[in-house]
Formats: structure tokens, C-alpha cells, sequence
């Protein structure tokens, strides 16, 4: 795990990280949202040393991160940059392969890790790891960055807006996939990003900053419901937080009035469970029936939903 | 539609060479109004023109005018690259053949002191046939390794026929060979005085470009004083180097026992250096600056030591335009060693102002054809490594 203690950078006057403390756990995804200039990228950066703390230290699973010289610090911790940062001069391949290679691995066992990232990641190792990025689609750019991020299996996983030049749908599916390979690696992963909704979807616990201060680092639904500041009421929306609040809640999560088989009116809409509470609350409106049948993925019904089930979870404290 | 216009579109419409024609006009202007060669008593009077008419038989002088007009019809109205190429191959070769010819019959056997030398007609159309040449290949876009091979071609061959002796009765063969035992030496020195401060220039201005990129405020000194040197005209240049050099080697032993002298060869070489740094810190500069931001934040985010991030992601990426400035200045140094044979630097140089104090014009295309000829090679190789380097990845 990651601890942060009484940390502080500060740039001459300025103060641009003051006084910020954090636990972030093992294999859980941290979301750290602010305003440009609220101090989240440089608090990010300090985790790996590309800025030097002013006072405070980093504990990473104990060791004093200000213990070891940085660049060797840095090989043990993955990091993606937004736009990627790909060295346009190595193949992709190549461009996977840096962080082993500077570790000195033998040359077989980056061949495998390689081809086992482009699998992961949905990219033909035959057609893709001779290529270079410039060939490469921004949504492929974005998915070796992380892999390169990945490639020596660290611990830790630092992004700064990673998916910040990638067009919505594309930006979703990255999303996905991001969780997706958390879950697969167990990463420790810390996310800086200037979109709540983001936040809300990928952090299991999410800090907000603003001005260097670190507001409040809670769950997405206690920043919802008990905002600790003005500051961060206005950040996380006040006008749509109970539909924010459904989309923390998947539908299979809920308890659902058993219904048989036989009742399941064909006119009745299927919610798939999968889905946000939010997202179900949209479909029921929509189909006009006030009420569906919950389905899991095989089609099977699990339960009868109302519109006034979801509703019930959409109320503030 | 106005006059203008309707011109326009006749033009465009016309199957016809801009280039090509005006090469054209231009060459048969210059054969049939200017002389194509000259006799001369000796190597230093002007000379009259020579009726070619009087001197070759007329069967080959109308096949060579008759591949001459073919060359320049193909120049007009030939849309291949190929056939251009050729055309103006061919165009070379009989130019050429009829000057080595005409030199043959006009020569007297076993005088050495009559001159034919090749008139203005002659290089006009020659010039006009090489340019031709040149812009069927730009159009045909060869590889860069493709380049490099037409250019080792080109030099064997034109290496193989000067040897042959074809050209031995013109005016420059004779030349050549009145000088032989030098021009090896003096050419080996021009090249010598070229590449060494070029690469003293590169060993230097690398590391300090690679600094001014690293400190800002450096850089805007740093290239402020190199500007200013390359202001100053090359023989001023020299001449300010030759107290201090003199001074030093009169102070220190082992600087004038390692041949460093207030004349020679010794301004020269820094004087050369001094103007190739400018192109090698500008561009390295330049190219350090024109690196993605994002690489770098990544190669020092992955773990790179500041030295790793230099040496795999910032030169690397900085090389094409780099060597753009490696180019300029060799390009450079080439023309400016012909200028140190002024105060003993030799070179070819020393040709060309031997020839300039002699009025032998002779002697004078004897230095300053050769080094036309390097420069140019200079510039294709580099740009073909520079292309090579460029294709591996794009931007």
C-alpha cells in the first residue's frame, strides 16, 4: 500500500502541495480529482519522484520511497502521461520492452511479456509488435502506454490523464479495460483526472483537491451524499448528484422482489443486471411501464425492479 | 473569360516542358551562338573560337546534332522521367565526345603548349543536359540507397574515362596533367582541412548544444557569439587568427613542433571549425527542442537515468536535424577551404588562386571543379542518411 504523509511541495511563495496525508490500499484504484492547478499532478509525480517532496515522505509497502536513488524507484512503479508519450522511434514492441530491459531481463522473457501485453491489450503481437505508433490509432497508442506501464509487472500503477485526448467512446472503452486489467493484475493503481464522472466510475475511493489542500478522500458515494466542503458539493454537481448517486449501484446489487417465471409478463421490459441503476431508471422511463424484470447474463430473471425502487436510492442522507 | 485566363488555360493544356523548354532554348542558344571550343597559342591568351565545321568529318557531327535535337525535343515534350533522364544523359556524353574529339584533331602530336579548351558553348549546354538529368531523377523519387549508388556509378564512370584518356588533349587534362603530382596531395589536404574541423566542430558543438538546450539562458549567448563569427568574412577570419596562433607557437615549443604556425594550414583548421560550429549547436539545439515533451516525461517517468534519456530518446530523436546542420556546415567547409590557400592553408584552393595570378582560366576550373563536385557529393550522401534516418519514423 501506499501511505502519504503531511506531504508538501512547495515552488518558492508558492505552496502547490500543502499538507496532504493518504492511505491508498493494496490492489485498490485511487481517484484524485481537482481544477487544473489544485496540486493533483504534482502530488502524483511526487509518488514517483519526478518532483521531489519539500517536506513529508511517501511509504510504498513500508520503504521510504526517499531511500533509493529515484530512476531505480521509478522502475518499480508504472506511469502513463496523457497523449501516451510513446518513443516514436521504437516499435512498439520496443516501446513495451523499456522498463525490462532497463531492468536487465533476458531477451526470451520480454519476448513473452510482450506478446502477453499485446494480447491482453487486444493487439495482434504478429501485426502490431513491429509497428510503429505513428501507425497506430490513438485509441492503440493509449493501450500500449499502459502496457509499456505495465511491462515489468510493478506494483504500482501512476496515470495522469491517461485517457484525456481520447474521444468519449473510445474513453470508455479504455475505462473498461483499465478496470478490467486492475482486477486481472491486481495493481495498485492512483489515477489523477479533471472529470468527476471519471472519478466516479474508475475509484474505489476518490480525493479531491483544490489549491494544493486535499478536501476529502472517501467513497464516491459519501462525497455524494456528505460532501465535506462547499467546494467539493459544487465539484461532484449538485444539480444531477442523485442520478450520480444511481450510477454508483448496479442493479444486481439490489434486493429484488422474487418473481416466478410464469408472471414475467412478456410486456414487461428485461433490465440486465449489469446495469447501473442509473442506466435502468432511463430505460424504465423510456419503455413508459414503471416497472421490469431484472435478468442476469444468461437471460434468466432474478427479480421484478420499479421506478420507485431506484428512486429510493437516489435520496440524499 | 479574360485573356489572362484563357492564355493560362492554353498553357496548361500545351503538352509541354516549363523547365524542359527553357533548358532547351538556353543550350541550343548557347551552341549556336557561343563557341564551343576555343584554340588557344598558349595557356594564358584568350584564344580564337573554332569552326567545328572545319574540323570534324560531317557524318559524326550530324549524328551528334541530330542526338542533341532528339535530347532537346525530349526535354520539351517527353512526360517520363525515364526518357528525360536518358535524353539528358545522352546530351552529356556527345557534348563531351565532340569537345574530346574536336581536341584530338586540333592538337598538333607532341605539342605541349597549344591549348583547346572548352568554350562557352560548351559548358552552357552541358550545364543545361546536367540540369536536365538531375530533374528527371528529383521527379523520380529515388531511394535514398538508390542515390547512393547512381552517385558511386557516376564517379566510376567519369573516374574510368578520365583514366582512359579520352579527354587527355583538352585543355583541363592538360592542366591536370602538368599538375598531377600535386592535385593528389592538395586534394587529400582539402578534404583533410574539410572533415577534420568538421569533426572537431561536431565533437564540440554536440556537448554544447546538448548544454544551451539544457540551459536556456546559455543557449541565447552561446549562439549570439556564434552568429557573430559567422558574419565575419572568411579571409578577415584568417587573418585575425594569425597573431594569436603565431604568438602561441612562438610561446610553446610543442605547438609550433605540432606545425601550428600564424600561416598554413593551422588558421585555416580553426577558422574552419569556428564556422561549422554555428550549424551543428543551432541544429542541435534545435532538434533537442523539437523532441516530444511527452517521450521525454515518459523515459524519465519509466525510470531512464538523465544520461539514458539523452542517449535513447533525445539524440535519437533530435539526429535528422542535427546532421540537416552536419550537412550545412560540411557543404560549407568544402567551399571555404578553397579561400585558405590565401595564406598557405593549400587545397585545391590553391589551384583556382594559382590560376586567378596566372590568368590560366585553365588551372582555375582544375580547383574549383573538383570542389563544386565534393560538395555536391557531400550533400547527397548526407541527405540520403538523413532521408534513411527520417523513414524509420515518421513524426
Amino acid at each position: 500500500m501506499i501511505q502519504v504523509e503531511h506531504l508538501v511541495r512547495r515552488y518558492g511563495e508558492r505552496t502547490v502541495v500543502a499538507d496532504v496525508s493518504m492511505d491508498m490500499a493494496r490492489g485498490s484504484m485511487t481517484a484524485i480529482v481537482g481544477t487544473s492547478g489544485s496540486g493533483k499532478s504534482t502530488l502524483l509525480r511526487m509518488i514517483n519522484r519526478l518532483v521531489e517532496p519539500s517536506a513529508g515522505r511517501i511509504l510504498i509497502d513500508g520503504r521510504d520511497t526517499a531511500a533509493e536513488p529515484p530512476h531505480l524507484l521509478r522502475r518499480r512503479i508504472g506511469y502513463v502521461i496523457q497523449g501516451h508519450g510513446l518513443f516514436p522511434h521504437r516499435t512498439v514492441a520496443q516501446n513495451i520492452a523499456t522498463v525490462p530491459r532497463l531492468l536487465g531481463w533476458a531477451p526470451e522473457r520480454i519476448e513473452t511479456r510482450v506478446r502477453e501485453l499485446l494480447t491482453v491489450f487486444q493487439l495482434d503481437p504478429a501485426q502490431y509488435g513491429a509497428a510503429y505508433p505513428h501507425q497506430l490509432s490513438g485509441g492503440q497508442q493509449q493501450r500500449v502506454g499502459v502496457a509499456r506501464a505495465l511491462a515489468a509487472e510493478p506494483a504500482v500503477l501512476l496515470m495522469d490523464e491517461p485517457f484525456g485526448a481520447l474521444d468519449p467512446i473510445i474513453r470508455a472503452k479504455a475505462q473498461e479495460d483499465l478496470l478490467a486489467i486492475q482486477r486481472r493484475f491486481g495493481t495498485t493503481v492512483v489515477l489523477v483526472t479533471h472529470d468527476i464522472d471519471e472519478a466516479f466510475r474508475l475509484g474505489s475511493r476518490v480525493a479531491v483537491m483544490s489549491e494544493g489542500r486535499l478536501l476529502q478522500y472517501d467513497t464516491p458515494a459519501m462525497l455524494l451524499t456528505h460532501p465535506a466542503d462547499p467546494f467539493v458539493a459544487r465539484m461532484t454537481g449538485v444539480s444531477d448528484r442523485a442520478l450520480k448517486l444511481l450510477s454508483l449501484t448496479r442493479v444486481g446489487e439490489l434486493r429484488l422482489f422474487p418473481v416466478e417465471a410464469a408472471t414475467a409478463g412478456a410486456a414487461e421490459p428485461r433490465i440486465d443486471a449489469s446495469l447501473s441503476l442509473r442506466e435502468a431508471l432511463a430505460e424504465l422511463l423510456w419503455q413508459g411501464t414503471g416497472h421490469g424484470i431484472v435478468c442476469d447474463a444468461t437471460g434468466r430473471p432474478l427479480g421484478r425492479i420499479s421506478v420507485a425502487d431506484i428512486a429510493a436510492h437516489g435520496r440524499g442522507p | 473569360m479574360s485573356t489572362t485566363a484563357a492564355v493560362r488555360v492554353f498553357l496548361r493544356r500545351l503538352p509541354v516542358d516549363p523547365l524542359g523548354t527553357l533548358l532547351c532554348a538556353v543550350g541550343a542558344l548557347a551552341l549556336i551562338c557561343l563557341p564551343f571550343l576555343v584554340f588557344k597559342a598558349n595557356r594564358i591568351v584568350p584564344g580564337d573560337p573554332v569552326d567545328l565545321a572545319q574540323v570534324l568529318a560531317p557524318a559524326p557531327l550530324a549524328a551528334a546534332a541530330l542526338v542533341l535535337a532528339a535530347a532537346g525535343l525530349c526535354a520539351v515534350f517527353a512526360a517520363g522521367a525515364r526518357l528525360r533522364l536518358l535524353a539528358g544523359l545522352a546530351g552529356i556524353v556527345v557534348i563531351a565526345l565532340v569537345a574530346a574529339a574536336g581536341a584530338d584533331v586540333l592538337t598538333p602530336a607532341g605539342n605541349r603548349v597549344v591549348r583547346v579548351a572548352p568554350g562557352a558553348g560548351f559548358w552552357i549546354a552541358l550545364i543545361a543536359m546536367a540540369l536536365l538529368a538531375t530533374d528527371a531523377v528529383t521527379r523520380m523519387r529515388p531511394r535514398p540507397v538508390v542515390r547512393v549508388l547512381a552517385l558511386a556509378v557516376t564517379v566510376l564512370v567519369v573516374l574510368a574515362v578520365l583514366a582512359h584518356g579520352t579527354f587527355d588533349q583538352l585543355s583541363l587534362m592538360r592542366e591536370y596533367a602538368a599538375h598531377a603530382d600535386r592535385f593528389a596531395s592538395e586534394l587529400r589536404r582539402h578534404l583533410w582541412l574539410a572533415l577534420g574541423s568538421l569533426t572537431a566542430a561536431v565533437l564540440v558543438g554536440l556537448p554544447v548544444g546538448v548544454l544551451c538546450h539544457r540551459v536556456p539562458r546559455l543557449r541565447s549567448a552561446v549562439l549570439s557569439v556564434l552568429n557573430l563569427i559567422q558574419t565575419i568574412p572568411a579571409i578577415a577570419l584568417f587573418s585575425m587568427l594569425m597573431a594569436p596562433l603565431a604568438l602561441l607557437a612562438a610561446a610553446v615549443p610543442l605547438a609550433a613542433r605540432l606545425g601550428v604556425r600564424g600561416i598554413g594550414a593551422a588558421p585555416a583548421a580553426v577558422a574552419l571549425f569556428l564556422y561549422a560550429l554555428l550549424p551543428v549547436v543551432g541544429n542541435t539545439v534545435a532538434g533537442l527542442r523539437r523532441v516530444s515533451p511527452a517521450a521525454v516525461e515518459a523515459a524519465r517517468g519509466m525510470g531512464m537515468t538523465a544520461g539514458q534519456v539523452l542517449m535513447s530518446v533525445e539524440l535519437p530523436l533530435a539526429l535528422p536535424v542535427i546532421l540537416t546542420g552536419v550537412r550545412v556546415a560540411l557543404v560549407q567547409n568544402i567551399g571555404l577551404v578553397t579561400i585558405a590557400a590565401l595564406i598557405g592553408g593549400g587545397g585545391l584552393g590553391s589551384f583556382v588562386f594559382q590560376g586567378i595570378g596566372q590568368t590560366a582560366i585553365d588551372l582555375v576550373l582544375l580547383g574549383a571543379i573538383p570542389i563544386v563536385a565534393l560538395a555536391f557529393a557531400a550533400a547527397l550522401l548526407l541527405d540520403a542518411l538523413i532521408e534513411t534516418l527520417r523513414r524509420g519514423a515518421a513524426p
